[in-house]
């Protein structure tokens, strides 16, 4: 893999497009699972705004990711037609939905990662990733918001809620390092945006998590932890495939059917 | 078709005719006073065209569809022979770009209007304890506490209040 020849430009665009626009994808569709399951009304549709939230921009990422990569094709082919090993989002939002602990802790993870991340490439010289990320950060100030709110409520709440919470946070933490990671890809993309690369990131998310976890009375687990990697170079959990079997079962039965 | 060809058509009245589109959510304002209108050009491809640029409220909003062909319809309604609608990122649209009459008519309806002008509503990653008291659209009072960040739709809170004790929904800032 160390030989391998350098990723022409557009290549490494397109990867690094579709690892912003997968990532929103899969949570989306993993939140779409819990419509009309949600454990209250309000959080119901809380869920079910911050799926349409992310549905909305990765639709925005993967329109983009399919101009760049010029083969004609679209955000729905991107999304319908791609197979396991072609996606790049998060292992952390393959995840699965677990108990309401375990969704809201992916989500927490998640939200603050994102909004660290767009805040970055809300300054990107390249003009449509800056728009793009100017637009989704308002949405995700309220997601990052309401899932910082829910940990403290729940993990200063009772011992049930506390024990399952902090249980979330240990069974998802070591799949929250790839986030940072900063490949060939990514360092590549980060420097031609002008934008400092995801391992920057890391700092400020460990900051806001160690700070609400206090709140929420938690412990958080190690940094230097043992990460799982992979989901970046399409190397996933075998949950990834259970959700695609789901989500793009319509366009592989019936190929081209249109709403 | 000739008839449409020779109307006189500028953006003034084009503006008018938009103001007339309402919100498919909220059908007591419309897309100018939601502010997610831009821009309105005339004439560019032919006496009877229009080009009209739009901003989504949110991303995912599945309103703006909607929003797109009811400004194509209304505007064809009225004799323009070529409309394209054009959707434009940013800047971002912010509710900051809601007209005064737009908020009051949120009101009249029952949903309360953004409570404050946006700065920069990004700046805040715990919900703060000196956000501006939103009041009750019902009974007028400032006793108002949040359910739910997320409303029956992305762009609005739930809230309730504490004198009349009913629910409402909070046009949220963005």
């Amino acid at each position: 893999m160390q030989n391998r020849v350098e990723m022409d430009m557009d290549e490494r665009k397109f990867a690094f497009l579709t690892r912003m626009g997968d990532s929103a994808l899969i949570l989306s569709q993993q939140l779409c699972k819990l419509c009309g399951k949600g454990p209250a009304l309000e959080e119901d549709m809380a869920l079910a705004n911050v799926a349409l939230d992310l549905i909305g921009q990765a639709r925005l990422w993967l329109q983009h990711a399919a101009e760049v990569q010029g083969a004609g094709g679209d955000e729905d082919r991107l999304a319908f037609l791609r197979d396991v090993h072609q996606f790049r989002n998060f292992l952390l939002v393959e995840q699965p939905n677990g108990s309401y602990a375990d969704t809201l802790m992916r989500q927490f993870f998640f939200d603050t990662w994102h909004y660290f991340r767009l805040q970055a490439l809300s300054q990107s010289t390249d003009a449509r990733i800056a728009e793009i990320a100017q637009k989704s950060i308002k949405e995700v100030t309220y997601h990052v918001r309401r899932t910082g709110d829910l940990i403290v409520r729940l993990g200063d709440g009772t011992e049930e809620s506390h024990a399952r919470v902090q249980a979330a946070a240990n069974e998802l933490w070591m799949y929250t390092g790839e986030m940072f990671e900063a490949d060939q890809v990514e360092l590549g993309e980060a420097a031609a945006c002008g934008v400092a690369p995801a391992s920057g990131l890391r700092q400020p998310w460990l900051d806001h998590v160690a700070q609400v976890f206090a709140e929420a009375t938690l412990t958080m687990p190690s940094p230097d932890a043992w990460m799982q990697k992979g989901g970046l170079q399409g190397r996933h959990t075998e949950q990834l495939g259970y959700i695609l079997a789901e989500m793009q079962f319509l366009q592989r039965a019936y190929p081209a059917a249109q709403w | 078709m000739n008839a449409a060809a020779e109307l006189d058509i500028g953006p003034d009245q084009v503006w008018g005719w938009l103001a007339e589109v309402s919100d498919p959510e909220i059908p007591v304002i419309s897309v100018v006073d939601l502010g997610i209108v831009r821009e309105v050009t005339v004439g560019a491809a032919g006496p009877a065209s229009c080009t009209v640029t739009i901003t989504p409220t949110y991303s995912g909003c599945p309103a703006m569809e909607v929003i797109a062909q009811d400004i194509d319809s209304a505007l064809r309604r009225h004799g323009l022979l070529q409309v394209t609608i054009e959707t434009r990122l940013a800047p971002a649209w912010t509710t900051d770009w809601m007209s005064a009459a737009g908020r009051e008519k949120l009101k009249g309806y029952g949903i309360a209007p953004p409570a404050q002008q946006v700065v920069d509503i990004s700046g805040i990653l715990r919900r703060s304890r000196a956000e501006p008291a939103v009041a009750c659209p019902n009974c007028g009072s400032a006793r108002t506490r949040l359910v739910s960040q997320f409303g029956s739709t992305a762009c609005k809170a739930l809230y309730r209040c504490d004198d009349c004790l009913e629910p409402f929904d909070y046009f949220k800032c963005h």
